[in-house]
């Protein structure tokens, strides 16, 4: 797939929590075919010590107002200064970047695929869910968070499919992990994605190799280039040290060599 | 239009910008971005004789205006590179040129062997100077005795230009340099990253799995500009100059300081177009302030 580095306009910058913020930026000509999965590297403008790009997934592509969606938790420097971005700044990406999730034919016999998210990994299940659903099949989302604050978006999310939800503290949905939840004990899927914290990761592989569920993660590892120079954001996987720039950030479990 | 061509031993170059090893792949990475016709070279991945897996996760970390990296030469090695890599990018329209590191002097030797019998790549680069491999790389880089052996050793069954990149962690970057030039090398490339080490606090550990690593970015410039400016004072062999170079401005200061052409490294990562951007602002530069030739720049400074 074709990489692009280009000028996108802010069309919007929106607060949903403390410490999360929905960025729509907009591309003066068409969008390329962009995958669920997929990231952008967002040049930090005007900040000589954060001057790496910051990869964010896309939380949904609107080809029809040539707008992306990047739905971002608030860490550092550098995602603070796209937190104080106003409409009409001008932000630079290179894009689409990564190989994105697999995704189902599109098929007479529908299939029932599960989305598990956590915290700001709930953002390309978005992207993905719709996905899912142009194809014919019904995604199903298990979202955790650990208070309901942190749940992000979850009116958007319902629009998609069922959407079932878990709290540490249990205000709202099921208390404790998505792992707990008991949607897992009396549902079977055909495939299970997840994205979010590692340890929620390898919880849900840990699960879905029990139950023999395709699964596929998307990786969150430090990268510095975005398209496979540097080395410096490999996983170890079966076949020896990955970059997940390009040959992720989606991975299937089967890659992975995580003891689980 | 400056004429913009320079030589490196009997290599010509379009023009004095060229990409630093481990920063641009093998320029296939790039290809969406720049078309290889506009700048003077690609200095290719790290290669070795065996194939390595290079260190473990994490390997990258970033620093006020740098990042430390700890990636320890991962490649396939050298017959991996013939077979593969080297029919994919013997066409490209510019230098392309190998790096070439390795753990003992036959290692440098027979990877360099193989390299020379390639008609596309006219150069090799000898890593002297990776921080981050335990045996080898920067420990041949540290010491004159070290660094001329391998040199003599490699000029032997090396028949083409052979440039070496030497290493900033050392007390005097100029007796390395001149081992070199001694031994037969036909330009050195400097510098390489510098040793550095980053911790989190919160988990206090280091951040990288190898504790160390090599810093690189602009905030390693004037440490970069002042070891060219001291070798070139010290070597008459050509100085590829690099260390944290961004723009065309950074770049010209190397150049006056003394190198006939630069490495971008870094920058890559931030705008992989960034190179080509650079080529047009030393032509602009050297139009503006009436120079025919960027060769006259070189050592400039006044």
């Amino acid at each position: 797939m074709k990489k692009y580095v280009a000028d996108w306009i802010v069309t919007e910058n929106k607060r949903i929590n403390h410490d999360h913020f929905l960025l729509k930026v907009a591309l003066n000509e068409s969008l390329p075919e962009m995958m669920p999965g997929q990231f952008v590297q967002i040049k930090i403008a005007d900040s000589p010590n954060t001057f790496l790009r910051r990869p964010i997934s896309i939380h949904y592509a609107d080809p029809l107002n040539n707008e992306i969606g990047l739905l971002i938790q608030l860490v550092g420097a550098g995602t603070r200064k796209l937190a104080e971005l106003r409409k009409n700044s001008r932000l630079n990406l290179v894009f689409p970047l990564g190989n994105g999730f697999s995704l189902p034919d599109k098929s007479p016999s529908i299939k029932r695929f599960l989305l598990i998210g956590g915290g700001a990994g709930v953002a390309p299940l978005y992207f993905l869910g719709s996905a899912l659903l142009r194809l014919g099949h019904t995604p199903v989302f298990l979202i955790g968070a650990k208070t309901a604050e942190d749940l992000l978006l979850i009116e958007e999310y319902e629009q998609l499919g069922a959407v079932h939800l878990t709290t540490e503290d249990g205000k709202v949905g099921e208390k404790g992990f998505v792992t707990n939840h008991s949607l897992l004990k009396t549902n079977s899927f055909d495939g299970i994605y997840t994205c979010g914290p590692l340890p929620m990761m390898q919880a849900v592989a840990a699960y879905a190799k029990s139950f023999n569920y395709p699964c596929e993660v998307s990786l969150e590892n430090r990268m510095a280039c975005g398209i496979g120079a540097c080395l410096c954001c490999v996983e170890n996987t079966v076949s020896g040290n990955r970059c997940i720039c390009t040959e992720g950030p989606v991975m299937n479990i089967e890659q992975l060599t995580w003891q689980i | 239009m400056a004429d913009l061509n320079v030589k490196i031993g009997t290599l010509s170059l379009r023009n004095p910008v060229t990409t630093a090893s481990g920063t641009f792949g093998y320029g296939t990475e790039y290809l969406d971005f720049i078309n290889p016709a506009r700048i003077g070279g690609i200095f290719m991945k790290g290669t070795t004789l065996l194939p390595r897996e290079g260190n473990p996760y994490p390997r990258m970390v970033e620093t006020a205006s740098g990042m430390l990296n700890a990636v320890g030469l991962q490649n396939k090695g050298v017959d991996y590179f013939i077979s593969y890599i080297y029919p994919e990018i013997k066409n490209y329209p510019t230098c392309m040129i190998v790096n070439v590191c390795g753990s003992t002097i036959e290692d440098y030797v027979a990877c360099a062997e193989k390299i020379d019998s390639l008609e596309a790549i006219p150069a090799i680069e000898l890593n002297i100077s990776c921080p981050n491999v335990k045996e080898g790389g920067m420990a041949f880089g540290t010491d004159c005795k070290s660094a001329a052996q391998i040199v003599k050793a490699v000029r032997k069954s090396y028949s083409k230009t052979l440039i070496v990149k030497l290493s900033p962690n050392v007390t005097d970057i100029t007796e390395i340099a001149r081992s070199a030039e001694a031994e037969g090398a036909d330009a050195v490339s400097l510098i390489n990253t510098v040793m550095g080490m980053a911790i989190d606090v919160d988990k206090r550990k280091p951040f990288l799995s190898t504790v160390t690593g090599g810093l690189s970015g602009p905030c390693i410039k004037p440490i970069a500009l002042r070891m060219v400016y001291q070798t070139h004072k010290a070597v008459k062999i050509p100085i590829i100059g690099m260390g944290g170079i961004a723009n065309a401005s950074d770049a010209i200061e190397f150049i006056l300081a003394g190198a006939a052409a630069i490495q971008i490294g870094t920058a890559n990562f931030i705008d992989p177009t960034i190179s080509v951007q650079i080529v047009e602002g030393i032509n602009d530069y050297l139009d503006k302030h009436g120079f025919h030739s960027v060769r006259d720049l070189t050592g400039a400074l006044e």
